[in-house]
């Protein structure tokens, strides 16, 4: 049997990437997936791809509005919401000294404010479906601290804790509803594709980020997807409030 | 004990009231020049407290600018910053916080920590050369809620989890860059402050406050005054070799295992 099957699923940062990955996932098990991003082209194009039960949405995640009309549409299109992916993100190098207050909000602004409001809108939509899953993309820069992620890293620590607070609220209130938080290491996808092409230390960008894990080698954002599918589906009814780490042994 | 921080220049934001007095009376017993920053005014804007006063709200760039001006003309020096103002912005849950309530807390507890961080460390190497070695250190008061989830409502928990890894990354690049500056965080479980008035209100203070100490294994609050010999520790040479790290003063709130009867509100 399909694991996720006639399960509806929202994925903001769906267009590309782990989110994008993981569309393709929940659809292969047997759910619907909409795809929710501000790249349209891309979101379309892979929902297109994807067929009947796929369906594109466009998503600023640091508009409340804009969430709201998302999960209207995913409700309007599929008839319930089981479950919420928050891969929005951005990922920017800064470091304390040279990062403007402008810079470090509008990080925190997406990666941040952004899996809030996803979890905000969401609930309700949840809880009239019976209940769901919800899961924050955080990171290994959620976990420990990095001198030149410092914005990014910070907007990560809160996503952590914010997940926390998430399922326990849900928790408490008997919802139904988990909530937790995965910490991938570097996976190759757009986001941290322009460092792949810088030289550090005599060593292709790649080459260091790969050096860098125990495996020697980036993850692949379907590494990542399947972590989140079991999240998503009832494999994982037990766990909430947890961090689930997939880093090639990073943090280890 | 005495005299360990002599000769150093001390900034604690908040430092009118609770965490922040306490560590301000301390920093200033072992000899500590110590600045009040605070938006504000404590017993110490009339002279009855530790230190000088200074009007300053962290959430201001411009106000940082001018406390950090200030601070080099009058004291000439810069070695110890605690970034400890913060508000607990009320009890919103995930689904009744607004994005108004969001930013306003993110604004004192995240990026003010932010800001505090940045401007100590341009404060800190403006120390230097003919004014005696640099030996900074960063004091961050995350909380509890930067560790787990159970206390804090979600603006302020999610604000707590940027502080903690805020911290780690400023330890990581002052180190990287050799500047001899230290950055960790600190842990408070419940305190006895007045971040708390609006339960005293309802409840009154001793009952509040025995009925929160029952969440603490330890079965009591912490006074203020314990929070501020965190603090010390961190800002004094004792400490050399801590950086980036998290010192959890809670009264082993995160030591065991969350129990469901704690997530209940007051
Ligand atoms: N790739 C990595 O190495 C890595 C590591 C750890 C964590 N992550 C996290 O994983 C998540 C997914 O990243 P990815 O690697 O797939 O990157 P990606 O760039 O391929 O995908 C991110 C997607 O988010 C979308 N997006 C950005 N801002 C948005 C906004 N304001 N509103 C709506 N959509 C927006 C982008 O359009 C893009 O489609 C991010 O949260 C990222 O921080 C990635
Ligand atoms: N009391 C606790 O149980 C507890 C637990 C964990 C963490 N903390 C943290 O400890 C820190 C100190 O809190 P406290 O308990 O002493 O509270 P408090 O309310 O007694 O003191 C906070 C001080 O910060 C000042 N402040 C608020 N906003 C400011 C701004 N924008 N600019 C400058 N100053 C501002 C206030 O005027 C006040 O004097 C806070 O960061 C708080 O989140 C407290």
């Amino acid at each position: 049997m399909p694991r996720l099957e006639n399960r509806v699923v929202l994925l903001s940062g769906g267009a590309s990437g782990i989110g994008a990955e993981t569309a393709r996932l929940v659809v292969r098990e047997g759910g619907k997936a909409v795809l929710a991003d501000r790249d349209e082209a891309k979101g379309l194009a892979l929902a297109a791809e994807l067929g009947t039960a796929a369906h594109f949405v466009p998503l600023d995640v640091t508009q409340e509005p804009s969430w709201q009309a998302a999960v209207a549409a995913t409700v309007e299109k599929f008839g319930a919401l089981h479950g919420l992916l928050n891969a929005a993100g951005v990922g920017v190098r800064n470091t304390i000294e040279d990062c403007t207050l402008e810079e470090y909000r509008r990080v925190n602004d997406i990666n941040s404010l952004g899996t809030f409001l996803g979890c905000k809108l969401a609930i309700p939509a949840m809880k009239a479906s019976g209940g769901g899953s919800i899961v924050n993309i955080s990171s290994v820069l959620g976990l420990r601290g990095a001198a030149h992620a410092m914005a990014y890293s910070a907007s990560k620590g809160a996503v952590r804790s914010l997940t926390k607070n998430v399922a326990l609220h849900c928790a408490q209130m008997k919802y139904n509803i988990r909530c937790n938080s995965v910490h991938p290491g570097y996976i190759d996808t757009p986001m941290i594709a322009p460092r792949l092409e810088q030289n550090v230390e005599n060593m292709s960008g790649r080459q260091f980020l790969e050096e860098l894990h125990p495996l020697g080698r980036l993850g692949r954002p379907e590494e990542v997807a399947n972590m989140i599918l079991f999240l998503l589906s009832d494999e994982s009814t037990f766990s909430t409030g947890s961090e689930f780490v997939c880093d090639g042994g990073l943090t280890a | 004990m005495s005299g360990e921080l002599s000769g150093r220049v001390a900034i604690v934001t908040g430092g009118a009231s609770g965490i922040g007095a306490a560590s301000a009376t301390l920093l200033a017993a072992a000899g500590a020049t110590v600045i009040v920053a605070d938006i504000q005014e404590g017993p110490n804007a009339k002279g009855d407290g530790p230190g000088r006063f200074v009007a300053h709200d962290v959430v201001s760039e411009d106000s940082w600018k001018a406390l950090l001006a200030d601070v080099l003309k009058r004291e000439g020096r810069l070695d110890i910053m605690v970034n400890n103002a913060g508000i607990s912005g009320g009890s919103g849950n995930p689904e009744t916080t607004t994005v108004e309530n969001w930013q306003k807390v993110q604004a004192v507890d995240s990026d003010g920590v932010f800001l505090g961080s940045k401007y100590a460390i341009e404060g800190m190497k403006k120390t230097g050369p003919g004014k005696s070695a640099i030996k900074g250190s960063i004091v961050n008061i995350s909380s509890i809620a930067g560790l787990i989830g159970s206390a804090g409502p979600t603006a302020y928990t999610a604000a707590k989890g940027a502080v903690r890894l805020l911290s780690k990354s400023v330890a990581l690049y002052c180190a990287e860059q050799r500047y001899d500056i230290r950055c960790n965080s600190v842990h408070p479980g419940g305190v006895d402050t007045a971040i708390f008035n609006p339960l005293w209100q309802m409840v009154g203070h001793a009952q509040g406050k025995a009925f929160i100490g029952t969440r603490h294994p330890i079965g009591r609050m912490s006074e203020a005054s314990e929070l501020g010999e965190a603090v010390l520790f961190l800002a004094s040479d004792r400490s050399s070799f801590v950086t980036g790290a998290e010192i959890v003063a809670d009264g082993a709130i995160t030591a065991g295992l969350m129990r469901r009867s704690l997530l209940a509100p007051p």
